[in-house]
């Protein structure tokens, strides 16, 4: 048996759900392959030679695959999944959109979002915004898997596998980058901070998240998270979304400011390992799943939290 | 140019689900059911496109029950022109959606498919990017905003890290993201007129699709539950909590 592992990477730094797709490679079993396509992307295919348990690292180079679109990586994978019996891809913005394209021209379904893998065809998911987690047994040849990075851990240092170049399709094709507005931030990714401080609605204004949110997050080196109504009232980015159609996060410290806990928020951060709560509302949901509620008045709360740190 | 809109019948949003005892699948016996929120995202950008005059007609189809037509009349309400239900009562997996769906576009042919990222139910996002590949058409997932100029569409994506633009080809898939627009409510006197409009009625077999699921259900069970917490007093107690254990 052998798996395909997509990397997730900017051309300059493997991502660490890369890390995390290998380990949950590594528990479906056999020889883990790694393909790096990208532009100028050397320094990551000699990273992710470093992962252990690989056995080496198909490195892929040409202008459709900086950016990793679609109708290119299909074009490329493909034909190597010949090779293959599985194909597993971290559940990033990238892995959703390049990993369905393959498994339908592979004529498969593809299991999305994997937190647990019970031998070679049964797999485990959540649904329902992760209010309900379905055992699915695949009966297709081959297995086409998104991995959910918050289920497992990053897989070590220490291996030396050789890479390879593969040639790449070099196109046309019917699509092309124009442009990307990147949220540029020295905080710790929010994927995979250890701590996170996230905000909702009641901070009120951007200002007022701006003020309270930033020196509590400098203060414990945090990423910085928001609620959907938060995002949606123009108080952070959407990048900084987290739930069910945000981004999935698991950190050891979770820190709900003003955030009622609907049910979309709750499916991206349950998992975490110690969850906060601040609000004022005594019957907010969030207190249901948090470990540590303070019942107060967060614009008093928070300034006060980080005057204590 | 012509729009089609995929769209789904799902429990509505806000309703907790409860996993049946027999560990089968959630329970959706008299539960409240609405059309997947992306799905009426999509079904707005699409009346846009019409309204703005860059589209004539605006296809809906839906693939379910018999009750899935009250799916597609909520999107004929919004403004869609006519739709089109494929019944089935079995439950269609993304891959065999998006067969029936390359069927559908092959015999509408559409200029544009706007579907939903994802389905709230099954949380697969997968039926966009299926059909594209089918198609061999490009795609714009996750689309925050569309703009269509020249036979191309201008697709700007919402990805980890910021927004990215891409110019695709059209004929296009489009899948929509939360942020591309505010779906309007259906007026009662368009809930009326929709009563009106064409919804032809087709089966999976008419497009010579097997809807026979290439996974099984081996169990559905109730997600790990956190045990309840304890209220603090005040900022003080917390962060002697937090440092007791080595959170902070």
């Amino acid at each position: 048996m052998a798996v395909l592992v997509l990397a997730d990477h900017d051309n300059s730094a493997l991502s660490d759900a890369t890390h995390k797709t290998v380990t949950a490679a590594k528990a479906f079993g056999g020889d883990i392959d790694i393909l790096v396509a990208g532009k100028g992307a050397g320094d990551v295919a000699a990273a992710a030679a470093k992962i252990d348990g690989v056995r080496k690292v198909l490195h892929a180079e040409g202008d459709a695959y900086e950016k990793q679109l679609a109708e290119a990586m299909e074009a490329l994978i493909v034909p190597l999944m010949s090779g293959y019996d599985a194909l597993f891809s971290p559940a990033t913005t990238m892995g959703k959109n390049v990993t369905p394209r393959i498994a339908a021209k592979l004529d498969v379904m593809q299991i999305s979002d994997i937190t647990g893998i019970e031998g070679t065809d049964t797999f485990e998911r959540p649904i329902y915004a992760g209010n309900a987690m379905m055992t699915v047994k695949s009966s297709d040849a081959k297995k086409v898997v998104t991995v959910r990075g918050t289920a497992f851990d990053a897989a070590g240092e220490g291996g030396s596998a050789s890479v390879e170049t593969v040639d790449a399709p070099a196109g046309p094709f019917k699509s092309a980058f124009v442009e990307e507005k990147i949220v540029q931030s020295d905080r710790p990714e929010l994927t995979s901070a250890k701590t996170i401080v996230s905000g909702g609605r009641a901070l009120g204004s951007k200002e007022e998240f701006d003020r309270l949110m930033i020196p509590l997050a400098d203060k414990l080196n945090a990423g910085i998270g928001a609620s959907r109504a938060a995002v949606d009232a123009g108080y952070a980015p959407n990048d900084y979304q987290v739930g069910q159609t945000g981004k999935i996060v698991a950190p050891e410290l979770y820190i709900a400011i003003g955030i009622s806990g609907a049910i979309q928020h709750l499916a991206g951060m349950k998992d975490s390992k110690i969850i906060v709560a601040i609000n004022k509302d005594e019957e907010a949901p969030i207190f249901q799943v948090a470990d540590y509620g303070l019942v107060a008045d967060l614009f008093t709360a928070v300034p006060e939290l980080t005057e204590a740190l | 140019m012509k729009v089609l809109v995929p769209v789904k019948r799902v429990i509505d949003y806000n309703v907790k689900v409860r996993v049946k005892s027999d560990q089968s699948g959630v329970d959706l016996a008299n539960v409240k059911m609405s059309m997947n929120p992306f799905d009426e995202i999509s079904v707005e950008e699409a009346v846009r496109l019409k309204e703005k005059g860059a589209a004539e007609e605006v296809v809906v189809v839906s693939i379910g029950p018999q009750q899935a037509q009250e799916t597609l009349r909520t999107a004929l309400a919004m403004g869609a022109d006519r739709g089109i239900l494929i019944k089935t009562d079995d439950t269609v997996e993304p891959l065999a959606v998006a067969k029936i769906l390359k069927g559908v576009v092959e015999a509408e042919s559409p200029d544009l498919v706007i579907l939903g990222k994802q389905a709230i139910d099954d949380d697969s996002n997968q039926t966009g990017q299926m059909l594209a590949a089918l198609l061999d058409w490009p795609q714009g997932t996750f689309a925050s905003e569309v703009v269509l100029e020249d036979g191309k569409a201008k697709v700007t994506r919402e990805i980890d890290g910021g927004l990215q633009t891409l110019e695709l080809q059209t004929p296009a898939i489009v899948t929509t993201d939360l942020r591309l627009n505010e779906p309007r409510y259906a007026s009662l006197p368009n809930i009326m007129k929709a009563k009106k409009k064409p919804i032809d009625e087709k089966a999976p077999g008419d497009y010579g699709v097997d809807t026979a699921p290439r996974l099984s259900v081996v169990k559905v069970t109730e997600p790990p539950v956190r045990e309840a917490g304890e209220k603090v007093e005040d900022v003080a107690t917390l962060v002697s909590k937090l440092k007791a254990k080595g959170a902070i």
